[in-house]
């Protein structure tokens, strides 16, 4: 009932808001007239007794106003009518309003940005069906993501938590559709994955658990949705379509939905083969060794009611058994469960953690924006205050200005939100189709969702709350008597106030940015001079895998010896060699190696694990990797002569003790098998820039043969001129083998890419702490000018200096830069400690960034209040006081 | 003037309320009703009456309509509702509970503690 009156009287006043103001106004009017009539029966004239009866009525504004709220409907109305006030007084000052709306935009267009990040890698669930429920298995005490075959399949069918487990791996193929054979990224999976993850298909089908009948048994495809599209033009009749891996036929079974892109969110893989066949697409097969455990990710849905602990308990019963069962094998077997997609922990936990503090040093940006704004606000509402005056002195209640203030500032903050996540969703947007690295499928799946704009629109809320109530205790103070009888006194407090506060701890965070940027920066560059092991310049690389042409077993040596003589040939190549796997280029391989004494070989006793490489005898030589004892290998250590090692310094200090005691040392394999080693190089980077020294072993490639491999081509000319002939060299030899061709430079983008992503994303935030910073101080010193022109005036006039002068003006402006600058750098540095996580060699110690950053605030500094300074400088006092 | 008193917060739309009841009135008619029926001892701001009246309308106590007044000029006419009947009994035996034991709270004499 009362609700409906509401509605009703909301409704009329909504559609007939002029008739009801005009009513009000009669019936006011009436009520004047009755009491003038009163007035003038008392013996008063007429005049005399309506001005009477107004004066007694009071102010009739407020009534009327008072009258409006008392009907109902108001909020919304007035609402209406304080947005037009607030549009029109933001119009009369553009430039305050434009400096406004862009910082907000730049601040929450970067949050945004960050966010959408963050929700995309590490919020959002893999885009399968109930994905709450599905988990990514890991193993030991560091969170290992990869299993080994036999484990997986014991853990499947052994468990009684999970519906199914399945299991995929990365790898790339020789995919040949009739024409033109090129290089495609897969995933290999196990024949339940489909099932077990619940994807329908989107054309044909899928294969399933009963296709699997032994090695090799499932030569089935099943193509992404848009690898269909761009290479089979979305052709239907590709069902059924037989083509070649590896010079091996599969047939195409079906398309995925284009919703799925597999369980890697970076990775966009062109198509999945059953893990069953793994032989014919990868060369060899891990399908029987359970010791050797290459990148198989395990996953699963737990079973309803089955919490992750119970799983966990689960898994952990059957690893004990299998400790036991096969104790040269599996060594600590003990699971846990992560989220999917980011491969566990190994690559999500660093990646949250980067992304957490990036979301921190942006929420900061937009904390240092609202201060920015906030002092603007006070600094505008104080020039205001003899409109707050006259506004209160006319009837207007305190609650009404502050409620159109914060409505300008709320405005301001929209505005600003709706552009900065316009800008951002552009950027994200190109962010998505993105591939960073030209031979990698890496993508960034970072389009923005609901989440993205839902957070963009309170964070522009809450930012224009915050920076509009910066003003509120002035307007409640705001004495409007005082005001308008004596002006605007020009009061300098020597007090510190809010606005000062604000901006010291704006200085503070913009110089924390600053500082945290730099940090970054350098230690990208850092890390681009340091020693890899190896010397990128005038090396080209020739990257295959010689089963992708058909090569396998006893063809491959063979093949290897003939690229590596027909590059030689090309005039001015120095030397080729060949390696198995580039160090740097996503992770290395791994092996356990045992001394020479021991003789149990369990996972225990391990002596090291070590990063192994798999090299030709040239390829020392073409890397540019320097020999420190003993040699290196020759086209004699094959299978006839005994086992042969090179190992780096780190290895040969950790086993030997030292580099001169290692050679002609022995140690055992996994195998047991005791190898010899000749030669000792210098260390390198294997895995990532920012590891610490890591053992490493070097094989002779012709003692343990890989198909995989880069030929590393050193050569005294300019490496692209060089290109042309490498590539019909290679071609020459086998037409039908794809590969790729790359200088080692281009090839070391892919193992710097994190940290340059790292960087930019710092260096861009930074950049906008120093505009924000810039123009924090100018606003402050700017405003601080014009309020003491007349001061200063009376000061030059008096024959004060240059020096007092500026003094005068800017001095306190200077001193909180330098009490903010000095707070940030402090902050900073402690930040930074955070960023040595991510950021190679980044330490927040170098002289170099501190003196950077202290030289950054100054520079600003100086920027920023140039502008004040000359206008406090070439004051006119004569011009001045006269206008006065 | 000066010895007339403050109303206590809430007691003007009882005022009103009651001067309504008495017969229809417009906007200076309760103005004027209310002194008469309180001996002119209570002080209100003429342009305060108005802000009430529409709060009193809007929750359906009063109804409104224009007519002509007994001055010959066009006014807006009130009259109680039965909710605002209902409303205006239940305030008042509120009010005299109140007053009542305010009343005898303050006349209260040592002896009888």
């Amino acid at each position: 009932m009362r609700l409906l009156t509401y509605v009703r009287s909301l409704a009329a006043k909504l559609f007939h808001a002029s008739q009801i103001a005009e009513e009000v106004d009669e019936e006011l009017q009436s009520h004047i007239q009755h009491r003038a009539d009163d007035l003038e029966h008392a013996g008063m004239d007429r005049a005399e007794a309506e001005r009477r009866a107004r004066i007694e009525f009071g102010g009739q504004g407020r009534f009327q106003e008072e009258c409006h709220e008392a009907l109902g409907g108001n909020f919304v109305e007035s609402l209406i009518h304080d947005v037009r006030f607030s549009l029109r007084v933001l119009r009369k000052s553009p430039g305050f309003t434009m400096v406004a709306v862009a910082t907000l935009a730049l601040a929450i267009g970067a949050n945004a940005v960050v966010f959408a990040v963050l929700n995309a890698l590490a919020l959002r669930p893999l885009n399968v069906p109930r994905a709450e429920s599905l988990y990514a298995i890991e193993r030991g005490s560091d969170k290992a993501v990869n299993h080994s075959y036999p484990d997986y399949l014991d853990l499947r069918d052994r468990n009684r938590s999970f519906e199914a487990l399945a299991a995929y791996n990365v790898t790339a193929v020789g995919l040949d559709t009739g024409n033109n054979p090129s290089s495609a990224w897969i995933l290999e999976v196990t024949g339940n994955y489909f099932d077990a993850l619940g994807i329908q298909p989107y054309l044909g089908r899928f294969f399933h658990g009963a296709d699997e009948h032994g090695p090799n048994s499932a030569p089935y495809i099943v193509l992404t949705h848009a690898f269909w599209h761009s290479h089979f033009q979305d052709d239907g009749g590709v069902v059924g379509r037989t083509v070649q891996l590896n010079k091996h036929p599969f047939t195409i079974l079906g398309v995925a939905p284009p919703e799925f892109r597999g369980t890697l969110l970076f990775v966009f893989p062109d198509f999945w083969v059953p893990l069953v066949n793994q032989e014919q697409v990868e060369g060899t097969n891990d399908l029987n060794t359970r010791g050797k455990r290459g990148l198989l990710m395990v996953l699963g849905h737990l079973k309803a009611g089955v919490s992750p602990k119970q799983a966990i308990a689960d898994l952990n019963a059957i690893g004990t058994d299998l400790e036991k069962a096969y104790p040269k094998d599996d060594g600590q077997m003990t699971f846990s469960l992560a989220r999917p997609g980011l491969a566990g922990d190994w690559l999500g936990g660093p990646l949250t953690g980067f992304l957490t503090g990036l979301m921190l040093l942006a929420g900061l940006i937009l904390l240092a924006a609202c201060a920015n704004l906030g002092s603007l606000f006070s600094a505008r509402a104080a020039d205001r205050s003899r409109e707050m005056a006259l506004r209160l002195a006319l009837g207007s209640s305190r609650r009404r200005i502050l409620r159109s203030l914060f409505t300008e500032a709320v405005l301001i903050s929209l505005l600003g939100g709706a552009i900065g996540l316009w800008g951002s969703v552009i950027l994200l947007r190109g962010l998505s189709v993105w591939h960073p690295l030209p031979t990698a499928p890496i993508t960034l799946p970072v389009n923005p969702d609901t989440n993205v704009y839902l957070v963009a629109l309170l964070l522009a809320l809450a930012s224009g709350f915050l920076f509009g109530a910066v003003p509120v205790r002035q307007v409640l103070r705001t004495n409007a008597y005082e005001v308008v009888k004596s002006g605007l006194s020009a009061r300098v407090g020597r007090r510190t106030t809010v606005r000062d506060l604000l901006l010291v701890a704006q200085i503070a965070i913009c110089a924390v940015l600053v500082t945290a940027s730099m940090v970054a920066v350098r230690g990208l560059a850092r890390s681009l001079h340091s020693n890899f092991g190896f010397e990128p310049q005038n090396a080209m690389l020739v990257e295959t895998d010689l089963s992708m042409a058909g090569y396998s077993g006893d063809a491959v040596p063979p093949m290897q010896k003939r690229m590596i003589d027909a590059l030689a040939t090309i005039p001015g190549v120095q030397s080729v060699g060949v390696v198995d796997r580039l160090p740097l280029y996503y992770g290395a391989n791994g092996s356990n190696v045992f001394t020479d004494t021991t003789t149990d070989l369990r996972p225990s006793n391990v002596a090291a694990h070590v990063m192994t490489y798999k090299i030709s005898p040239e390829y020392l030589q073409a890397a540019g990797t320097a020999l420190l004892a003993g040699r290196g290998f020759s086209w004699h250590d094959d299978m006839k002569s005994p086992p042969v090692a090179v190992v780096n310094r780190e290895f040969a200090r950790r086993i030997y003790g030292s580099t001169t005691n290692a050679v002609g040392k022995y140690f055992k394999t996994r195998e047991g098998t005791g190898t010899q080693v000749v030669g000792v190089i210098e260390d390198g980077k294997y895995a990532s820039l920012a590891e610490d020294p890591q053992p490493a072993l070097f094989l002779p490639i012709l003692q343990s043969p890989s198909s995989g491999m880069a030929l590393v081509v050193r050569s005294n000319r300019d490496p692209q001129q060089l290109a042309g002939a490498v590539k019909r060299t290679v071609q020459e030899l086998d037409a039908g083998l794809p590969f790729t061709l790359r200088t080692w430079n281009q090839e070391l983008e892919s193992a710097l890419f994190p940290s340059r992503m790292a960087t930019l994303s710092l260096g861009v935030l930074g950049a906008m702490g120093a505009v924000l910073a810039l123009t924090g101080i100018f606003g402050m010193a700017a405003y601080s000018v014009s309020k003491r022109l007349r001061e200063l005036g009376i000061r030059i006039a008096l024959g004060a200096q240059r020096k007092d002068v500026l003094n005068a003006a800017l001095g306190r402006a200077l001193k909180l830069l330098a009490y903010g600058s000095v707070a940030g750098l402090f902050l900073g540095i402690l930040a930074s400690r955070v960023l040595a996580y991510i950021v190679y060699q980044a330490t927040p110690r170098d002289p170099l960034v501190l003196a950077g950053a202290v030289l950054t605030m100054a520079l600003l500094g100086l920027l920023a209040t140039w502008i004040p300074a000359q206008r406090a400088l070439n004051l006119d006092p004569l011009v001045l006081l006269r206008e006065e | 003037m000066t010895d007339q008193a403050q109303l206590l917060p809430g007691t003007l739309d009882l005022l009103i309320l009651k001067a309504v009841s008495l017969g229809p009135l417009h906007g200076y008619g309760v103005l004027l009703r209310i002194g008469q029926i309180s001996g002119r001892a209570l002080l209100i701001e003429q342009g305060a009456l108005y802000p009430a009246l529409f709060r009193l309308v809007r929750q359906g106590l009063l109804k409104a309509s224009w007519g002509t007044s007994e001055n010959n000029r066009r006014a807006k006419f009130y009259e109680l509702t039965a909710t605002g009947r209902k409303r205006l009994r239940e305030e008042t035996e509120g009010w005299n509970r109140l007053a009542a034991a305010i009343g005898s709270a303050l006349a209260a004499e040592p002896e009888e503690v």
